[in-house]
């Protein structure tokens, strides 16, 4: 069984890969707005010589969903973000406008997520939300993964930074996650015995299946999916990938998963957010 | 070397395409343009379906139809569950028959645009649509 | 389904009399189109927009039916003549018997 599985993976893979097809040299304008969808990968990626964006790897048709805001079909989960962030929530009786007044006080943010913490550990954008929510405003979390309210708050945020290049820091405080991210991008896990970077390193440009394969970057995130049919978070992007190659996930906004998200954004330095971005 | 996307996906597709079956338009499907046309049949004409050859996703294949002249416009997917997607009448304030929207189709199939004209008679055209990933269900 | 349902349209704020203008209309709506089935194995009941209509100064400008094959978030472009200014009435009709409206003015010189 494992290795038919594995064996049926590889050989879709493979069979395209005398293509070797490019990203389709395109620029990527967002509303008048070129966005740096192209970028010489950082020298701490040794396996990239250049940061693509998923962008150009998707069809026309997806690709023309994301470059006019009123067709963006993310856009409505934004609005609601927008108003989620002036409305009063919990005991407290404050929203988030109370103490960061306009959300455009948000531009930059999403550039350096995840980040380290003032006790050290390593936050996500919902870390730092629920953080607010929970000990500021005396309301209830969001659940990380399903809550249309936390999809929405972090496509409104990470909107603010958009066409703003994404600058993680993976030194000082940052180096043990990346670290950790690093080893968990290359360890080869499930029953296909895969790694992140058998498929977003040494086959980006390829097909797998019907897909077009893409470096597996994480600039434009939650992205709007069409066959989510909604916005979808990172950590639950990366829980599909790993089904998909039939290993356990890692918990969504666990250890692993943030390390991961931290290493994956570092791959990507330099690439303009695209929030919300369009994926198939 | 280099490739366009489009190449691309055509040729990944290659395999998967073989193993599908002929296209035919469902009984369903016809059912409902005898429905729109009263029986009458519908000619060749000036009327225009855009949709992709390869949708990625099945969810949301973008759709455009312009018939100048007509009055209206039914849109239908023959291979989905049923084959109805779109019916548009365009009133006196209308800028002419042209109509862009977004659908779902089950799997790869004709999507067929009839349009009734102002004197009455119809006109149809076809676009075969090839779906990577299935719209309806999970 | 009232709640969390917005329209959204753009409509151009000027023109000339005569001028044919692009209109774009969306409106976040699920769209359960009824062929769902939900983790226990049961149809999830269909709900859907079921009809959008669009009229200028009382004029219909478009009057589409839905199915359920309308994509999540239905989006609709569409041409409009405007020969005077006034104001367009956008109007989508729920399965549940709600409507929702929208309105645009548009100046015509
Ligand atoms: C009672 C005041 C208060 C409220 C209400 C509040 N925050 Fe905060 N928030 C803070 C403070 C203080 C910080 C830490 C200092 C900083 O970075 O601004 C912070 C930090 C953040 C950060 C991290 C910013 C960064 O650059 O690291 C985000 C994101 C954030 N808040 C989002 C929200 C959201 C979304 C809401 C509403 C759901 C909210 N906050 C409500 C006070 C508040
Ligand atoms: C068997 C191949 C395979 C493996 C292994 C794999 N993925 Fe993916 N991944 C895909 C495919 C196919 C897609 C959808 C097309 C694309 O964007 O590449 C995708 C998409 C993504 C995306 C979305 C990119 C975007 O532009 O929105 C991210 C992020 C991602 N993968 C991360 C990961 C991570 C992290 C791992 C390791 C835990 C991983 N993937 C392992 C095949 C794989």
């Amino acid at each position: 069984m494992k290795k038919t599985l594995m064996a049926t993976a590889l050989a879709t893979i493979g069979a395209a890969s005398a293509l070797m097809a490019d990203p389709a040299d395109i620029p990527l304008v967002i509303e008048g707005e070129e966005m740096i969808s192209s970028v010489k990968a950082p020298d701490y990626i040794p396996g990239l010589d250049t940061a693509y964006s998923g962008w150009l790897f998707r069809s026309e048709e997806t690709q023309a969903l994301e470059i006019d805001d009123f067709e963006n079909p993310g856009m409505p989960a934004v609005d609601y973000g927008l108003e989620l962030w002036s409305t009063a929530d919990g005991s407290e009786g404050k929203s988030c406008a109370d103490c960061h007044g306009d959300i455009s006080e948000m531009a930059g943010v999403r550039t350096t997520m995840p980040k380290v913490n003032e006790n050290g550990e390593l936050w996500a954008m919902e870390e730092y939300i629920n953080n607010c929510r929970v000990n500021r405003m005396g309301a209830e979390a969001w659940k990380r993964i399903k809550s249309p309210e936390m999809l929405a708050m972090t496509a409104a945020i990470g909107l603010q930074s958009r066409g703003m290049p994404m600058n993680v820091a993976i030194d000082g405080p940052a180096e043990p996650f990346w670290k950790l991210g690093e080893e968990l991008y290359y360890t080869r896990v499930g029953q296909l015995n895969m790694s992140c970077a058998n498929c977003h390193e040494d086959n980006y440009g390829n097909m797998i299946r019907a897909d077009h394969l893409s470096q597996g970057q994480i600039n434009g995130f939650p992205t709007y999916r069409l066959k989510w049919g909604g916005l979808g978070s990172i950590h639950r992007r990366f829980k599909g990938c790993m089904k998909n190659i039939r290993a356990e996930p890692y918990k969504p906004g666990g250890p692993e998963f943030l390390a991961l998200e931290l290493y994956v954004a570092s791959r990507g330095n330099g690439l303009s957010v695209e929030t919300p971005a369009v994926r198939n | 070397m280099k490739i366009t996307r489009r190449d691309a996906v055509a040729m990944g597709l290659g395999a998967t395409m073989v193993a599908m079956l002929p296209l035919r338009v469902s009984a369903a499907g016809e059912e409902a343009v005898m429905a729109f046309t009263g029986g009458a049949e519908a000619g060749e004409g000036d009327i225009t379906l855009t949709a992709p050859e390869i949708a990625e996703n099945g969810n949301t294949v973008p759709i455009s139809v312009a018939a100048p002249g007509a009055v209206e416009i039914m849109v239908l997917a023959t291979g989905n569950p049923s084959p109805e997607v779109a019916n548009f009448k365009f009133g006196t304030a209308s800028g002419g028959a042209e109509v862009s929207t977004r659908m779902r189709l089950a799997g790869t199939q004709d999507v067929i645009a009839v349009a009734k004209m102002a004197d009455g008679s119809f006109i149809k055209t076809a676009r075969n649509v090839k779906v990577t990933i299935g719209g309806c269900g999970g | 389904m009232a709640s969390g349902v917005k329209p959204r349209v753009k409509v151009p704020k000027s023109a000339a009399a005569g001028d044919v203008i692009t209109i774009k209309t969306l409106i976040s709506h699920k769209m359960e189109s009824g062929n769902r089935k939900d983790k226990q194995g049961n149809v999830i009941p269909r709900s859907i927009i079921n009809r959008f209509t669009c009229d200028f100064n009382g004029a219909n400008v478009i009057d589409m039916t839905m199915y359920p094959a309308i994509s999540t978030n239905p989006y609709v472009e569409f041409k409009a003549k405007v020969d005077a200014s006034g104001e367009f009435k956008f109007t989508w009709y729920d399965d549940d018997g709600s409507v929702y409206e929208a309105a645009k003015s548009i100046t015509v010189s």
